[in-house]
């Protein structure tokens, strides 16, 4: 277990409060000026050290993503972005950040700032986290008061302005291009890649986008230094990371945990256990619901780190992990998540637009047991012709879960499924026809 | 993506009121000179706050010559994201979080009590005309399920009994408490914590 001493986010659960004189005296805002005095490229050579990788998913080495930025500020404005649209199903670490720990965020986000050139940055915060938005506007205020913000931040001669943007309640804006489009004012559709943000983002100028999480690590491990860091964790999965553990257990919660903790130990000793026993559990969500769910069997000495996960065929994700006991219907929990991607598909690409909608029908009709033999590998082939076939990742946040779904749990769904179609002669609906024109609610 | 019903009730004209201009000149000068589309996102909020939680096409047009936009970019941008009502919600918009978390949680039984107390479909109005719910993708508190949304706030930690109380409660005109009904701290474990015990601010 980690220790106390060891945790970035010591006001995970505001008990120490979150205002900047709280924050100060837990060590946020201390050596920042030391620190940005060190130059850039220590700071940046630093990260690559410590080997962090970004908190939003995809895992991808930080230190790496702020060096792709001109190394010169040119003609063009550079711009830093941090993406606190947290939509994943799963996943409430963020909101935890900005509402308890937003001096480290700011903290983070000047240092970053520095790093990459960049005089501007914005926040993109979802909308329904509006209150939290409210506070953190009131942390960025507090930080203009004391100097650490504005004109000559923190006394290193870099001049820094935040800015808050809040979404308006759509998934896929977390994707860092949709992000992009989103700030400027459009609907939120990824952009084609390349050209990448690093050089062409937000108004056509150098953009780097970051996770939350990402960034409020980045000023302890500064001051801790990088070697600190990597003693924590695994190698190349180094350091801590904050777990949310919702669904069935006994006390779901967000804490702060080595990577690489076990996840029998997240749910025995954090959550308090399954609900009905560790024997009651069915499956796990390791990484947020676009990661492929873990059986029971697998459940029982995976560690919770980037690599092993994938070595699992699974993923580490958000760390947003959603416990299914034996009492819940599977199928049903996977087609309420393909019912979320149906929601949230941006309808760009053709084949995520009308696949999610297709595997959410299969899925329901799965699980009310009216589905044949045939439409299983149907399903399959239908997830295989959307992932990979998409502008963005999305295509593969959705089919991943249901592909989980049927790598694990085929039986399951084959004990339900009959021979033959079941044909209701009642219903007068021909064949080739726009199904979500029919159902009212399905739009 | 949002399917979206346009009233058909719709005011001539809409104009910001004097603090709400000030509000939305302020939004603007977050971004570029040149950049002023950016700020389309927070002045429908803007409109939304100040025309009882929905925007109408009057609003749309309005929006669109205040930041020298086409009409057409806001229309789409309004669609396009699901916190824009294009026809009147309640005072109260409650909004349900229904996605798997929740799900395993007991989302339904919230949604039953909405649909019991307010009403049968969600988007229509309770009969007093003060409350109107609908069913929501992750509102991201999935560690406080199962929870809903009443305008700005979160209700976390649900059960019937308390959701009964809390939307009989928003049905006279009150706003009861926001938070966790359980009065649990935060994202803290309920029965104690098992980590930062012994953390003071050093």
């Amino acid at each position: 277990m980690l220790s106390d001493k060891d945790r970035i986010f010591k006001n995970l659960y505001n008990d120490l409060g979150w205002d900047i004189d709280s924050a100060i005296s837990r060590g946020d805002w201390t050596q920042t000026k030391d620190l940005l005095a060190k130059g850039k490229d220590w700071i940046i050579k630093e990260i690559k050290d410590s080997e962090l990788r970004g908190r939003g998913g995809a895992g991808f080495p930080t230190g790496l993503k702020l060096s792709f930025a001109p190394k010169e500020l040119g003609s063009r404005a550079h711009y830093l972005v941090i993406n606190a649209d947290e939509s994943e199903p799963g996943t409430c670490k963020d909101r935890d950040i900005l509402r308890f720990e937003p001096q480290k965020l700011i903290e983070g986000c000047l240092i970053a700032s520095y790093a990459i050139s960049a005089h501007t940055c914005y926040i993109y915060i979802r909308g329904e986290y509006f209150v939290e938005g409210q506070r953190l506007q009131e942390a960025i205020n507090q930080s203009y008061q004391k100097k650490f913000l504005g004109k000559n931040a923190c006394g290193s001669g870099w001049d820094l302005d935040i800015h808050i943007h809040y979404g308006a309640g759509a998934y896929i804006c977390g994707e860092e291009t949709a992000l992009l489009e989103s700030l400027e004012g459009k609907k939120g559709l990824p952009r084609l890649k390349p050209p990448f943000p690093a050089l062409i983002g937000l108004y056509g100028c150098p953009t780097i986008v970051n996770n939350v999480e990402t960034i409020a690590v980045v000023p302890t491990i500064l001051k801790k230094g990088a070697k600190w860091f990597t003693s924590l964790g695994k190698p190349k999965n180094t350091g801590t990371k904050i777990f949310c553990i919702s669904g069935d257990v006994n006390n779901p919660c967000n804490v702060e945990e080595e990577m690489g903790v076990s996840l029998k130990d997240l749910i025995e000793k954090h959550a308090g256990g399954v609900i009905g026993g560790w024997s009651n559990l069915q499956a796990v969500i390791p990484g947020g619901s676009s990661m492929p769910l873990l059986p029971k069997s697998i459940c029982e000495s995976i560690t919770m780190d980037f690599d092993s996960l994938i070595k699992a065929k699974s993923g580490l994700g958000t760390a947003g992990i959603i416990v299914i006991n034996k009492d819940r219907d599977i199928i049903k929990c996977i087609a309420r998540i393909a019912k979320f991607y149906k929601h949230e598909s941006c309808g760009q690409c053709t084949p995520c637009r009308e696949g999610c909608g297709w595997m959410w029908r299969m899925l329901e009709r799965m699980a009310d047991g009216d589905a044949t033999y045939k439409e299983i590998d149907l399903l399959y082939d239908v997830t295989k012709q959307i992932e990979g076939h998409t502008i963005c990742a999305f295509g593969e946040g959705s089919t991943w879960p249901v592909q989980g779904l049927l790598r694990h749990f085929r039986k399951e769904i084959e004990k339900r499924s009959h021979e033959e179609p079941l044909v209701n002669k009642k219903t007068n609906i021909p064949y080739l026809i726009d199904q979500h024109l029919l159902e009212e609610d399905n739009a | 993506m949002s399917k979206k019903k346009i009233s058909k009730n719709q005011p001539e004209s809409f104009k910001f009121s004097e603090d709400n201009l000030f509000k939305a000149q302020n939004e603007i000068n977050k971004y570029p000179n040149d950049r002023k589309a950016s700020a389309v996102l927070a002045l429908l909020f803007l409109v939304q706050k100040q025309n009882g939680n929905w925007i109408p096409l009057a609003a749309i047009k309005y929006v669109a010559k205040f930041l020298g936009i086409s009409y057409m970019q806001v229309y789409e941008v309004c669609t396009f994201y699901s916190m824009f009502n294009l026809s009147p919600v309640g005072k109260y918009f409650i909004q349900v979080c229904t996605t798997t978390p929740c799900m395993i949680r007991g989302s339904n039984k919230i949604v039953d009590v909405c649909k019991k107390h307010i009403s049968e479909d969600q988007h229509n109005l309770s009969k007093n005309e003060l409350c109107s719910w609908t069913e929501v993708e992750c509102l991201g508190a999935c560690v406080n399920a199962p929870m809903m949304q009443v305008n700005d706030d979160y209700f976390e930690d649900l059960d019937v009994n308390k959701t009964e109380e809390i939307i009989q409660s928003l049905l006279k005109d009150k706003m009861p408490k926001p938070g966790s009904v359980k009065n649990r701290k935060s994202t803290a474990p309920e029965k104690g914590k098992t980590t930062l015990l012994e953390v003071k601010n050093a």
